[in-house]
């Protein structure tokens, strides 16, 4: 059975007088950290209680549907930034995403490279910790150094410090159109020199990824903006790039925008069987990191080579490839239960992270989950 | 100011911590001579002063991780000190504490144009970190006023913002890693040149936590590539209603500026009798500024230039070329000095909910009339990050005083109508005995767990940030 909780108070009250371990989620489309426990889903905690267009900034309930806050901040020509992504198609999850699972998750999409993630468009939370406290922190302003900084440290703790009840975000304006440069054939270590020197001119590339599959690997490229002003980078763009590859072609508008919501939710990858990874690390490290993955391993990549997608057969371990590199790997999807879900931390911080879950869940009830003996 | 009465056993620790700081450090990088340890008494906040018992400057994360380690020993208090320019007394030390100045730590550790990012020791200056990169068309964003001096160590700590925000973000939005030591000595690394967490978001946490959560002594941050150009247009307008009204407008019809300013009368007054710059005389001033190529900056002043027409500007002004953008950022920029030629002043730092500008900048200027002191207003206005400056006299028994007085009151109307005590300053000790007009107990209590976390004694900048009464225990223990 779902507890579905429909205020803050509540979920305060069930966590209060919890007795067990209590799973946390919002539509569950996320199913990446699989912890024990009763279910309580905030997806009845809903409403978009503010949309201030002129201050940028949207406040609402957790449970809120992400497309009910995308539609509210269309009818504006506003949009999350941060371009989320939906992990139903890669994970074959059936809920509705939820704006509080994309905060507890910091998901973000191929525009993260450029503006920042879910945690940098976050302006302030409310949450209840495992005493069952609600607690408010940040605010609704887009400049706040008042105290510390829980928000940041709210965004992506996948419910394992409290459960997050309200968020405030800043949002910003859907730009007039969107083309995306396309060079098709180039080699993993090419690409990602492409996209490094894309992002070193100043024509505001807003997504580059590299995606392969059954056809020849594609480079993408994107520019967002004014029509006039897309369409002079993008010419200036190409021109910057000549030396990459000698089949340039541009995607415009909804052609655009179809693409990048394929890459967004790594549709590339989504069918494939096997056990599915997310390797972050510098964009320089990528080509080598590629070489090194296992025979019929699929992959693809955003961010400009800083997040690595991949698809590698049932209980294989990424982390010892990239173990020579700087960076940290999820295994979002995969069944062999002795293969931590998230990086685990040496020791200081694993201190660390241990300490801030007895202070704000000294029960240990939110979102835990054992170690495998 | 009420600072925690120093503690006698720990002053009587002097000479014995000097000597074991000697051991792992130069001697001349132990300052124990009072002539000396004077030059840390105070930070930008420079009406409060109190020499430390002793300042270090450590040349390696080695030496930071030994200093802190002996302190934490022998249970001495640490305040971090970046350049010193913080304007909330976030350096200020007290007279039983080791002050930890950074500004030996200043070199350039890596450049890296293929991800994007330089990492560099915490001491080098702000504006010297777009200084390396420059040259190959780059720059690091966060651009606070004090760039010229300020340390990215203390940028980290306050999360310090600039003009450009609004397109840019801030400190936390452009730092990708550190390493930073414990207050034990240990030393961590938090983040690198990949763009997100894997695990709990420490970092986030660290940066804008006031040096109370460890000692920053490298940090990996995002640099971008410098944009085509960029132009500024100034406009003018009889009220600051109006002047309000644009601001909004212009954010809402999907144009974003990589800046907006916002200037009142006061201000204007003053800057143009000191700069010269050759404003209009009116009751308030925006200066916007977009970037791109020369045709896409057209095209987005074209539409800026609309929507200020539409609001009867009684100036509209463009930079025709670089020396006409010049003039019109002239006054701007020297607004801070051109008010202290004229008075002393106090900088608050508030932030707003844009859409309660009109309405906050009457309330201030009738809370001026009541405290009977001259306010001026310049400020980031497409964020909301006000910087009202309230003229009083230093010299007038009592003025000061009254001053806080009224600032404490600004203030609590910025948290009343949506906003914060802070947007870019931090609380310091200026702030520190209002956080409970903005947070409740529980919020301030969860702040301070995150504190018993990363410094169980509550050695590191131990008196700021937090009222002295809710941190009284825990600085006891």
């Amino acid at each position: 059975m779902v507890i579905h909780p429909d205020t803050e108070d509540a979920i305060g009250g069930i966590i209060r007088d919890a007795k067990a371990p209590l799973r946390i989620f919002g539509g569950g489309t996320r199913p990446i950290w699989q912890a024990g426990g009763e279910d309580l889903s905030t997806s009845a905690l809903t409403g978009v209680t503010l949309h201030d267009p002129g201050a940028l900034t949207l406040v609402a309930w957790a449970g809120t549907p992400v497309q009910e806050v995308e539609k509210t901040l269309a009818a504006h020509d506003q949009r999350l930034a941060f371009e989320p992504m939906d992990h139903r198609p890669l994970l074959g999850g059936t809920g509705e995403p939820t704006i509080g699972g994309v905060m507890a998750a910091n998901v973000s999409g191929p525009r993260r490279v450029a503006v920042g993630a879910a945690r940098d468009f976050c302006l302030g939370v409310r949450f209840v910790d495992g005493n069952g406290t609600v607690i408010s922190n940040g605010g609704r302003v887009m400049k706040n150094v008042t105290g510390y900084d829980l928000v940041k440290l709210m965004c992506g703790s996948f419910g394992r410090l409290g459960v997050l009840t309200e968020v405030s975000l800043k949002v910003l304006p859907r730009p007039e159109t969107t083309a995306t440069l396309t060079i098709d054939g180039l080699s993993p270590a090419e690409a990602v020199a492409a996209m490094s020197a894309a992002f070193g001119t100043p024509f505001e590339v807003t997504g580059a990824a590299y995606v392969t599959g059954d056809q020849r690997a594609r480079t993408c490229l994107r520019l967002e903006g004014f029509a006039d002003s897309v369409t002079y980078r993008m010419g200036a763009l190409s021109d910057a790039l000549a030396r990459f590859g000698s089949h340039h072609d541009i995607l415009e508008a909804g052609d655009s925008t179809d693409v990048w919501t394929s890459i967004r939710d790594v549709h590339a990858l989504a069918s494939l069987p096997g056990d599915i990874w997310r390797l972050s690390v510098r964009p320089s490290h990528a080509p080598d990191l590629i070489a090194r993955l296992p025979d019929g391993a699929r992959y693809q990549l955003d961010w400009g080579g800083g997040l690595i997608w991949a698809v590698v057969s049932e209980g294989c371990d990424l982390r010892a490839t990239l173990a020579p590199y700087n960076g940290h790997a999820t295994r979002l999807r995969g069944s062999d239960a002795h293969i931590p879900t998230f990086e685990p931390e040496p020791e200081p911080l694993a201190a660390l992270t241990d300490g801030l879950r007895e202070k704000f869940d000294p029960r240990r009830l939110l979102n835990q989950r054992e170690p495998q003996s | 100011m009420q600072m925690p009465t120093p503690n006698s056993l720990t002053l009587a620790k002097k000479d014995v911590l000097a000597a074991r700081l000697r051991e792992v450090m130069p001697a001349d990088a132990v300052i124990d001579d009072p002539a000396e340890t004077r030059a840390y008494e105070c930070d930008g906040l420079s009406a409060y002063r109190c020499p430390p018992m002793l300042a270090v400057l450590p040349a390696s994360t080695q030496e930071v991780s030994d200093v802190l380690r002996i302190c934490h020993e022998m249970d001495v208090p640490v305040v971090p000190r970046g350049s010193g320019t913080s304007l909330a007394g976030g350096a200020m030390p007290t007279a039983d504490s080791v002050i930890l100045g950074v500004a030996r730590l200043n070199a350039v550790l890596d450049t890296n144009y293929a991800d994007r990012t330089i990492t560099v020791q915490s001491g080098r200056t702000n504006l010297s970190v777009t200084g390396a990169v420059e040259q190959d068309g780059f720059f690091y964003a966060p651009d606070p006023s004090s760039q010229l001096a300020c340390a990215i160590a203390g940028n980290i700590a306050m999360n310090s913002g600039g003009a450009h925000c609004l397109k840019y973000g801030v400190t936390t939005n452009n730092l990708l890693g550190v390493t930073m030591v414990l207050m034990d000595g240990t030393v961590v690394e938090l983040g690198g040149g990949h763009l997100d967490a894997g695990g709990l978001d420490l970092l986030g946490v660290v940066c804008g936590s006031e040096g109370q959560l460890g000692v920053v002594t490298e940090a990996t941050l995002r640099i971008l590539h410098k944009p085509e150009g960029a132009r500024p247009v100034l406009m003018g307008y009889d009220s600051n209603e109006v002047a309000g009204q644009v601001v909004s407008d212009i954010i809402k019809a999907g144009v974003l500026p990589v800046a907006i300013e916002f200037m009142d009368r006061p201000c204007i007054e003053a800057c143009e009798a000191f700069a010269h710059a050759g404003y209009p005389m009116c009751e308030a001033l925006l200066i916007v500024e977009v970037e791109g190529s020369d045709a896409e900056i057209d095209h987005q002043l074209n539409l800026i230039k609309q929507i200020a027409r539409r609001h009867n500007p009684v100036e509209l002004r463009e930079a025709k070329d670089a020396d006409e953008a010049g003039r019109i950022w002239l006054g701007r920029k020297s607004a801070f000095g051109a008010m202290g030629q004229i008075n002393d002043y106090m900088c608050l730092d508030g932030t707003i909910p844009v859409s309660e500008l009109p309405y906050v900048l009457r309330r201030i200027s009738e809370i001026g009339k009541d405290y009977g002191l001259g306010v001026a207003n310049v400020f980031h206005a497409g964020d909301g990050n006000m910087h009202p400056l309230i003229l009083y006299n230093a010299n007038t028994p009592g003025e000061l005083e009254k001053c806080e007085a009224m600032g404490a009151e600004i203030l609590k109307l910025c948290v009343e109508v949506g906003g914060c005590l802070t947007g870019e300053h931090g609380v310091g000790i200026e702030k520190r005995d209002l956080m409970m007009t903005q947070f409740k107990p529980v919020d301030l209590e969860a702040q301070m767990a995150v504190k018993d976390v990363f410094d169980p004694k509550w050695l590191l900048n131990p008196a700021k940030v937090f009222p002295l009464s809710s941190s009284e225990s825990r600085r006891v223990a």
